[in-house]
């Protein structure tokens, strides 16, 4: 539905995008995820034909977007960052000049309107001028201007910024419910609301395409099994060696707070459930547990990780995924990798 | 061409729905009412001071005396009134981000520029439509002549086409308002005043400046004369504003 082929977008002699490549089947949703100023947006105007891109092409429902821009528009409901919304107008009659102005018959526009009035739930408001309502409310006006002509994509920019929890449970919802007859793509600095709404994940970070994947293979990815952290008060070196030795231990980490306090990260392999076992086995050796916790990696920590570190440790982290032990790898590897390893443990 | 009928309607619906309207239309109401009324009173002491010294009077014609000043007159109101209408055209959409709608929507440039032109225009042709109230009165006393007057307002409807195209184009070059408003006003003073180099230059440069001003133009409109050269200098004129507007349209998705 939408194919992009290394596009890039400059600025004077900023590069705000640079040869990008990806593509998005019918009916999925994809959830562009990067820090502000990454290039979202910027993608993400190329696409609606806002901009032109400096260089490559982007096609969307087969018409490429330098070429056919009007084919393209007429596919395309677009909801800017903030919401395109005329405030002396009241809601009803903004989505009907937006109906007009995209092109729906005005035999139909009847029809569309209550549909998006009621896919947004914003009937109760139809009349009001649009610059007395509420910024969730004026969101959800922008969502029914994308939706109106019922479009084959659908291109939303931080679609929840600025909505309340329950507003943002909704949205949500409202997305999940329009993938299948629409192709959506969404921006978002918000984890969770990938991980919620999205079929697949594409991280940008500084104009590039860090990272392509479903969550949970990102996740995976990032992350070979469960792992927990532990803070045991007791000789570090003993404490560490007890407890790599145990069953389902792939591997123990020892990272040291400013006071001296030793606490380790372990790693499980795969499947295997060893909290009950690490506690044991603290207590039979007579020390004190202090604390225990679930450190899984989550996709904040896999997102922190992919746009703060250099590709170096990107690549670090694939192998690590992979099962390599960061501990035994150093003296395999040319020095300078070794310190920018430490840098990155030091950093986590 | 719906899509051009589709954003001038929303123009007009704004203007209407918003202070604009009817601040500019009452003002301008007020403000041609007193210019018409100057005349008539200016027509009725000279025609009394003709009616006792038949020898200086000129034939006394309504269309010379009346018709003639007021529209001329006109474009007074015009220079003041036309950055309000115009100023918020494209300045007003890209503060708010309402212009990524419109460039983001299957219209073409050219429809986005001539709706907004052309909503403009209906609001000045409700300006023109209260001014001819005033004339009404003027055909129910008298008998001008009406084809002069219909010369004379084309006159005024095309200085106001250019006018607005002017002050549209100049729109687009920024996100303010104000700095729009303001700038406006500035273009329409000096192009209003440059005939003045025509006074004291006789050399290309005069006749090129005073070629460029607006008042000369519109004289032989007002008088009923119809000339070529003039439609083609004010049509010229909407022309070459409208075309800036598409350019700066262009770059305004450059710069976004």
């Amino acid at each position: 539905m939408i194919k992009v082929e290394g596009v890039s977008k400059r600025y004077g002699s900023t590069r705000a995008v640079r040869n990008i490549s990806f593509e998005v089947r019918r009916g999925e949703i994809v959830g562009f995820l990067g820090p502000n100023g990454a290039g979202k947006t910027t993608t993400m105007r190329i696409l609606t034909g806002f901009l032109p891109p400096t260089e490559g092409r982007a096609i969307v429902a087969g018409y490429d977007v330098s070429e056919d821009p009007l084919e393209v528009k007429k596919r395309i409901g677009y909801l800017p960052e903030n919401p395109p919304v005329y405030p002396e107008m009241d809601v009803e009659g903004y989505l009907r000049f937006v109906a007009r102005l995209k092109g729906v018959p005005s035999s139909e526009i009847p029809s569309r309107l209550e549909n998006a009035l009621d896919r947004v739930s914003i009937g109760h408001v139809r009349s009001k001028l649009i610059g007395k309502l509420s910024k969730g409310y004026r969101q959800r006006v922008g969502l029914a201007q994308a939706l109106i002509h019922s479009p084959d994509v659908l291109v939303l920019d931080e679609p929840t910024v600025g909505l309340d929890p329950k507003q943002i449970i909704e949205v949500r919802e409202l997305i999940k419910s329009l993938a299948g007859e629409h192709t959506i793509i969404l921006s978002t600095h918000i984890l969770s609301e990938v991980a919620s709404t999205c079929n697949r994940i594409i991280i940008i970070n500084e104009g590039e395409i860090e990272a392509s994947d479903t969550p949970a293979n990102l996740t995976a990815r990032m992350q070979g099994g469960e792992s927990t952290e532990i803070e045991v008060d007791g000789p570090a070196a003993d404490v560490e060696r007890t407890l790599a030795a145990l069953e389902g231990v792939e591997r123990v980490t020892r990272n040291e707070d400013a006071n001296g306090h030793a606490s380790f990260t372990v790693d499980a392999t795969t499947g295997a459930a060893i909290r009950a076992e690490l506690a044991r086995a603290v207590v039979n050796a007579g020390w004190g547990l202090h604390g225990m916790r679930s450190a899984g990696m989550s996709l904040e920590d896999i997102f922190l990780k992919l746009t703060t570190e250099d590709h170096e440790d990107l690549r670090q982290a694939e192998n690590l995924a992979h099962g390599h032990q960061f501990h035994t790898l150093p003296a395999a590897q040319p020095s300078d990798d070794a310190a920018e390893e430490e840098k990155g443990e030091a950093q986590e | 061409m719906s899509n051009v009928l589709t954003i001038a309607r929303r123009e007009l619906q704004v203007y209407f729905s918003s202070p604009i309207a009817y601040i500019v239309l009452a003002m301008f109401g007020v403000i041609f009412g007193f210019f018409f009324y100057s005349a008539v009173a200016f027509f009725q002491t000279f025609s009394a001071q003709a009616a006792m010294n038949p020898g200086m009077a000129p034939p006394l014609n309504v269309n010379q005396f009346i018709i003639e000043p007021t529209l001329g007159n006109f474009t007074i109101i015009l220079l003041f009134l036309a950055p309000m209408i115009t100023m918020r055209l494209f300045a007003e959409e890209q503060r708010q981000g309402t212009i990524e709608l419109l460039l983001t929507s299957p219209v073409s440039d050219y429809e986005i520029i001539l709706g907004k032109w052309l909503g403009a225009m209906l609001l000045y042709a409700c300006m023109l439509t209260v001014s001819l109230i005033n004339f009404a009165v003027l055909f129910y006393f008298t008998t001008p002549d009406w084809r002069a007057l219909a010369v004379g307002y084309l006159g005024v409807l095309l200085v106001g086409g250019a006018l607005l195209a002017i002050g549209e184009f100049i729109s687009t070059l920024t996100k303010n308002q104000i700095v729009a408003g303001a700038l406006t006003f500035g273009v329409f003073l000096l192009l209003w005043v440059l005939d003045w180099v025509n006074q004291y230059s006789t050399t290309m440069v005069g006749k090129v400046c005073s070629y460029l001003a607006f008042p000369p133009h519109l004289q032989q409109f007002t008088k009923g004369v119809l000339e070529l050269k003039d439609v083609v200098y004010y049509v010229s004129v909407i022309v070459l504003g409208l075309f800036l507007s598409k350019r700066s349209l262009e770059s305004i998705r450059w710069k976004a």
